[in-house]
């Protein structure tokens, strides 16, 4: 009877692909394809992140050229300058860095990567994307109720969200937060899925460090996540309790304590920067090891140090908090551990350094993103020193050197990672090859501007000029510096314009483009032995992928061509086996 | 170069690539990242009703004019979920030898997680009476969200234990299937006592 049971499970399990191909528009509503999810994930996370530019460029315009009505949008009131900016922090974290770093790359790639022909649970990776869906209309629609979209900025602080007697936006504030609890529910049953796949579904001998790194930092990310994300949940539910309930929570008039959601969102809030910055790391470390021609300089040791990483995420949060009244010497603390953060973080670039120190480097388009992303990360982490030192941090706090801090880690993350995976992986999803040219004028038409927009606000914030403010014309001592905040706004329209760069090149390559062969990039990992695009399935079932060896060897000195695919069984053999 | 070469026979040396048998199957994976998230979330949960609560070190606890949770009645209570989740330890035991006899052990842990959920109710409407809501006060607010989302885990984790006796009684539970929800139930029951710590007796 157990052992009947047993044998049913077995079939079960391994017949993750028995469901049907699904055609037509059921197959993009209905379908448990990880590659068709992650379509979704990428096409809903791209639409998003044009939303969330268009809304810093309104807010921008509105910064350098106030009280001016702004085109394509009309006049910004203070209200919804408020919620411009909300919504915008909202988006870009939660809208575009995360379904389209960790679940469209993730799902995508992880099956591929590792030789499975879907995910495990593919049903639940089906759901993950519906209730996204459901979060992405119910913060766009949030924006349009009335009263207006939730102006309390993205970290959502008490007592400003807690009460609409303060946020004037009764419905646009409890509509942010559960479009945000409806996302995280949406990255749990991902998350789950990823490390669930990732432990029980690799193909035939990929041990765990034959595994690429792109696997492995998705579902680091995912583990962070997962346990990181608890609390924030139970911190929303006590705001959303605040909101509509009637209880005092955070309210200290009636025994709450307004500095505890700050506790609960940091808590999630800063593991939460390095859950979208592994995965970006892990597009970064593919495309370098593949167009530097090298093996990738200390595998192991760059696996330990994202998850020394992880851990050390944990205790960083408070640093946050350095003004908002807690213990200085709870702060001496939290100093000690944000700097010793930075040092995995040095060693991962290190790592990419001594991948490149020697490689036959090609300049193809990934490989000046992955470039770019090693350098611009460089400076928002050096910049990051000084805002976790808590005595530079009472001058800096709430400045728009936070500010500028945060995109150049964000930046580089959410848009330089992104576009380094998309141009890399393009042939094997689309399977046509994008022109390298026009990468190349998109790649220096963002790059430029985006150093132009965000060196500025350095400046400024060093100046003293405060975040979240919607009219500067007020602050006298601020009035000589309208034209810094002019050229980061002359910047930021530039550097949007350049997109369209981009979106050409995809449409005429969609339309025209040369077909991409199963491995344009010559990359050893098993996502390049299937066909462009990959079927339903991946690979035919009697002809799934065995693994001989790690995913990074290139320019082996035994071997005339300069990779070696982790699939191609190894040439002489010290028992022959009866196959041949 | 030597040692590369050494690399070299050892990589063609690697006997034939085999699938590994799996360490856990993935259901139960599965569940047990998810209860990692929900065991954070309760920690969450109650480090922030202790934060509060020190808010009140010194004052009055629970606040002036509200009533005592019941802790004697719940320590009770307590009792009845920990022997269910015994029940569902011998259930398990029961069907590793033969499926079927897990069918009584199993009825057992979901009746007495039924009595658990009922009679927190009962509690509650006492309490109710007694003019603790979710806003008399934090004292409160905490008590009903702690306890409440803990009930409602307990519901849903019944409901996972009663499709799982029926498939068991069809004969169509697989061993997957079966941990996969013993690792939902005993979740519930093994935070309760830490709420019960936590939130009555502190």
């Amino acid at each position: 009877m157990a052992q009947a049971s047993a044998a049913t499970v077995h079939a079960h399990e391994h017949g993750s692909h028995e469901h049907k191909e699904l055609h037509g528009v059921l197959k993009y509503l209905w379908s448990t394809d990880h590659k068709v999810i992650a379509m979704q994930y990428l096409f809903t996370g791209m639409f998003m992140a044009m939303v969330g530019g268009f809304l810093a460029y309104v807010f921008r315009m509105q910064l350098a050229f106030p009280g001016k009505s702004v085109p394509l949008f009309g006049y910004v009131s203070p209200g919804r300058y408020n919620a411009l900016i909300t919504a915008h922090g909202s988006i870009m974290i939660f809208w575009v860095a995360m379904p389209v770093l960790i679940a469209a790359f993730g799902n995508f790639l992880i099956p591929l990567m590792i030789g499975a022909d879907d995910m495990v649970f593919p049903r639940l990776n089906r759901l993950s994307y519906q209730v996204f869906l459901l979060s992405v209309i119910v913060i766009l629609s949030s924006l349009f109720v009335k009263g207006g979209g939730f102006g309390g900025a993205w970290t959502a602080y008490p007592p400003l969200s807690a009460n609409a007697k303060y946020n004037l936006t009764p419905l646009g504030s409890s509509m942010w937060l559960m479009a945000v609890a409806l996302e995280f529910v949406a990255f749990l049953l991902g998350g789950i899925n990823f490390i669930t796949t990732l432990m029980n579904a690799r193909a035939p001998g990929m041990k765990a460090y034959d595994i690429p790194m792109l696997p492995w930092m998705v579902v680091l990310a995912s583990i962070m996540f997962m346990l990181s994300v608890g609390p924030l949940i139970a911190g929303a539910i006590m705001l959303f309790f605040d909101q509509n309930l009637g209880t005092g929570f955070y309210d200290p008039a009636r025994g709450g304590d307004p500095i505890l959601w700050q506790h609960l969102f940091w808590f999630f809030g800063h593991p939460e920067v390095y859950v979208v910055l592994l995965p970006a790391v892990g597009i970064v470390l593919e495309v370098i090891a593949t167009f530097a021609r090298k093996k990738l300089f200390g595998y192991k040791t760059l696996l330990y140090t994202a998850a020394a990483t992880a851990v050390l995420s944990f205790f960083v949060w408070a640093h946050h908090q350095f003004i908002a009244g807690i213990d200085p010497r709870m702060a001496n603390i939290f100093t000690v551990t944000t700097l010793i953060i930075s040092i995995p973080i040095a060693e991962m670039c290190f790592v990419i350094i001594a991948t490149l120190y020697g490689g036959n480097i090609r300049l193809s388009t990934p490989m000046l993103w992955a470039l770019a992303f090693m350098g611009e990360f460089l400076i928002g982490g050096v910049t990051g020193i000084f805002l976790g030192a808590s005595g530079a941090d009472i001058y800096l706090h709430e400045t728009y050197f936070v500010l500028a801090h945060f995109h150049y880690t964000f930046f580089p993350i959410a848009i330089i990672g992104t576009f380094a995976g998309f141009t890399y992986w393009f042939p094997k999803m689309f399977g046509k090859m994008l022109n390298d040219t026009l990468g190349k004028i998109h790649f220096w038409g963002t790059i430029i501007p985006f150093n132009f927009i965000f060196i500025p606000l350095f400046i400024l914030g060093l100046e003293g000029q405060q975040r979240r403010i919607y009219d500067f014309q007020n602050f006298p001592e601020l009035q000589h510096l309208q034209p810094i905040r002019i050229l980061a706004t002359i910047s930021l329209v530039v550097m949007l314009l350049f997109q369209f760069v981009f979106f050409f090149n995809v449409i005429r390559t969609w339309i025209k483009g040369p077909k991409a062969p199963k491995n344009p990039w010559h990359s050893n990992t098993l996502e390049w032995t299937v066909e462009s695009p990959p079927p339903h399935g991946n690979w035919p079932p009697d002809q799934m992928p065995k693994v001989y060896r790690g995913p990074y060897e290139y320019n082996h000195p035994d071997r005339e061509d300069d990779y070696w695919p982790q699939n191609i069984p190894p040439e002489r053999e010290p028992t022959p086996s009866p196959a041949r | 170069m030597s040692t590369q070469s050494v690399t070299m026979t050892m990589e063609g040396s690697r006997p034939e690539p085999r699938r590994r048998p799996k360490l856990v199957a993935s259901g139960v994976m599965g569940m047990l990242m998810f209860t990692f998230t929900e065991t954070m979330l309760f920690a969450g949960l109650i480090s922030a009703h202790a934060i509060v609560r020190a808010r009140f070190s010194g004052q009055m606890w629970p606040p002036f004019g509200q009533p005592r949770l019941p802790v004697q009645q719940t320590a009770f209570n307590t009792g009845a979920l920990l022997v269910s989740g015994i029940a569902l330890v011998l259930a398990h035991l029961a069907y590793r030898k033969r499926a079927r006899q897990a069918l009584g052990p199993l009825a057992i842990a979901v009746l007495l997680g039924l009595f658990f959920v009922v009679f927190q109710g009962v509690e509650w409407a006492a309490l109710l009476a007694q003019g603790l809501t979710i806003q008399s006060s934090s004292y409160g607010s905490f008590f009903y969200l702690i306890v409440g989302l803990h009930a409602m885990h307990a519901v849903a984790a019944i409901l996972c234990l009663t499709w799982a006796w029926f498939r068991l009684r069809r004969g169509t539970l697989t061993p997957s299937q079966f941990g996969t929800v013993q690792v939902f139930w005993y979740f519930v029951v093994l935070i309760w006592p830490i709420i019960y710590l936590k939130v009555y007796l502190s």
